[in-house]
């Protein structure tokens, strides 16, 4: 008993010290970005007398692109989910010949590289004026949303006992108000978790920041970041600061999905 | 299923009139099903399906700067094609693909699979120290790749710092300025941000290996490494093979990470495909050029999609 107490213990340091390995490049982001300005790295290992300069200058440089990026990535969760949720509904409840033929076609759609889509968005959007536009960018970025959102509410809307709608139908709601009543509500946190990834998505994307905007006006803050790093880099702790504050959703979203697998674990087990 | 049992459902209790409408409600609700599927169709199509079709055809086209002023774009055959495949770039970049793939892949494959059996004993806090691993995983690769610049930073980096204080090495070495190692540094990193996807997939894999077996196998003497041999591994094929034609599909793409961390460089070392895709199309504005380059990317890709859906599709008919 105390033996076996004493190796789980040993495990849990292994692991932590595991983690510390593992997690180091975030730890040293964070430090970096508390370091005085220069450009030059002189940290030690830990920030021992912390400064913010690091974080006013990437607020005044990168505050706009934080919000551009902000305003990208909300657009992206609304329409991804939009086209998706009805979509994933439909791939787990409708019978039909057509639904492995959508999934396969949501699979290829996996292999193909961003670099493809942005050569063929580019010329489209050079006519349509979309170059440089945010709803340009929320559009391009809808490629990681949708397909993504899909699978998983999907995965989740499987679960889904067909009675539940059944009884609706029988009040004679139509499909789609029942959808609407009874399906969207009940999938509450799945479309948080689709929700979350979709915004990660496009608050990281950087291919088509960088691809799909020709001057400046629009620029996400992964191109901000990227020019800062373009030349010689100047303030390490302005970069590493826009660094840390771009980390942010993640951090989130790793906090909010925890929540939602647990959710999912007890809707599994009570049923 | 649900339909069938609906239908079912109306026609016994429905009340008469209702049922001499049925015919017509039954082409509504198709309509209505349509109408489901109907955007998420052309949201794929506009997505997915017309950046293949327009790849195709600009890679057939000479469809450079001068097109956007001009709408003038040329049929050319194979001409793009030729030009690529014969530049002195080409077979850099086609190994240095090759490596980026194997490499990233291999290693993460196998520390992924190491962390995933140490996880898989249950221990204090062990839940918790799995999903914080995740993290390098959600942050945004440019996010990474900058961090990485600061620690790999040749004068005054931390990597250089802790080994020359260590006396590991002597001199500073160039990590992302040399030729010789600016491939093996970007292949690390991305070793870094592939280790946690592999870790959860392939714990989940674990996690679904019934206790029973080893229950059993310790009675046949299958402990340790036997266990491993005999019952993990087998056991984990399916996750595995999925797992590494996933990372095919998802690594030979890879874009950001080497443009944020070398944009190709030092001396063309870090050309990949996909760098070259890019250069050629969004720097040197030949797009019919850089079209043909990530067709060729697509068409590898598709080679290993099709193990993939072998695999998964075994997978699921285990």
């Amino acid at each position: 008993m105390t033996d076996s107490t004493v190796r789980r213990g040993v495990h849990t340091v292994i692991g932590v010290l595991v983690l510390c390995v593992m997690l180091f490049p975030v730890y040293w982001m964070v430090n970096a970005s508390l370091q005085p300005s220069g450009n030059t790295l002189t940290a030690g290992f830990l920030p021992l007398d912390p400064t913010f300069a690091g974080y006013r200058r990437a607020l005044s440089e990168q505050g706009d692109n934080l919000v551009t990026s902000m305003i990208i990535a909300a657009g992206t969760v609304v329409l991804s989910l939009a086209i998706a949720t009805p979509c994933a509904y439909a791939l787990s409840q409708f019978r039909s010949r057509w639904v492995s033929a959508g999934l396969l076609a949501i699979l290829i759609s996996q292999m193909i590289p961003g670099i493809v889509i942005a050569n063929a968005l580019y010329t489209a959007y050079e006519r349509l004026g979309l170059l440089n536009s945010i709803p340009g960018l929320i559009v391009a970025n809808c490629s990681s949303g949708i397909p993504f959102a899909i699978l998983i509410l999907r995965s989740f809307m499987l679960s889904l006992p067909p009675s539940l709608v059944e009884a609706a139908r029988v009040d004679g709601a139509g499909l789609f108000r029942a959808f609407v009543a009874i399906v969207l509500p009940i999938s509450k946190n799945s479309l948080i978790t689709a929700g979350l990834f979709s915004f990660l998505f496009s608050w990281s994307d950087f291919l088509f920041a960088l691809t799909l905007t020709t001057k400046g006006g629009v620029r996400p803050v992964t191109l901000g970041i990227y020019q800062y790093l373009g030349t010689q880099v100047q303030n390490w702790n302005a970069v590493m600061a826009t660094a840390v504050l771009s980390a942010i959703p993640a951090i989130v979203l790793l906090v909010a999905a925890q929540k939602y697998i647990a959710a999912g674990a007890i809707g599994g087990a009570v049923k | 299923m649900a339909h069938a049992t609906l239908t079912r459902t109306t026609e016994a209790s429905g009340p008469e009139p209702a049922r001499r409408s049925r015919g017509r409600r039954h082409r509504g609700e198709d309509l209505t099903k349509l109408l489901f599927v109907l955007p998420a169709v052309l949201a794929m199509v506009a997505l997915f399906g017309y950046p293949v079709v327009k790849n195709l055809l600009m890679s057939l086209q000479d469809y450079g700067l001068r097109t956007f002023f001009t709408g003038d774009a040329p049929w050319v055959g194979l001409r793009n094609y030729t030009t690529v495949v014969t530049d002195n770039l080409f077979s850099q970049a086609m190994v240095n693909t090759a490596l980026f793939t194997v490499g990233s892949i291999a290693f993460q494959f196998v520390i992924g699979l190491g962390l995933a059996l140490f996880f898989h004993r249950r221990f204090p806090l062990g839940g918790v120290l799995r999903s914080l691993l995740l993290l390098p995983w959600l942050l945004p690769l440019i996010v990474s790749s900058a961090t990485w610049r600061s620690i790999l930073e040749q004068d005054s980096g931390i990597l250089n710092r802790t080994l020359t204080g260590i006396g590991v090495i002597d001199d500073p070495v160039p990590w992302l300025n040399s030729p010789s190692v600016a491939l093996i540094a970007v292949i690390g990193v991305n070793i870094w941000i592939g280790i946690p996807f592999n870790v959860t997939l392939l714990y989940s894999g674990l996690a679904e290996i019934p206790a029973e077996l080893y229950e059993a196998g310790q009675l046949d003497g299958a402990t340790g490494w036997r266990a491993f041999w005999y019952i993990t591994w087998p056991n984990l094929r399916a996750v595995a093979s999925v797992l590494l034609m996933l990372g095919v599909v998802y690594t030979i793409k890879v874009l950001d990470i080497i443009l944020g961390l070398t944009g190709g460089g030092p001396a063309n070392a870090t050309q990949t495909l996909a760098t070259q895709s890019y250069e050629r199309s969004f720097i040197d504005f030949k797009f019919g050029e850089g079209a043909a380059l990530s067709n060729i990317l697509i068409a590898i890709s598709f080679v290993f999609a099709i193990f993939y859906l072998r695999s998964t599709r075994r997978a699921v008919d285990e």
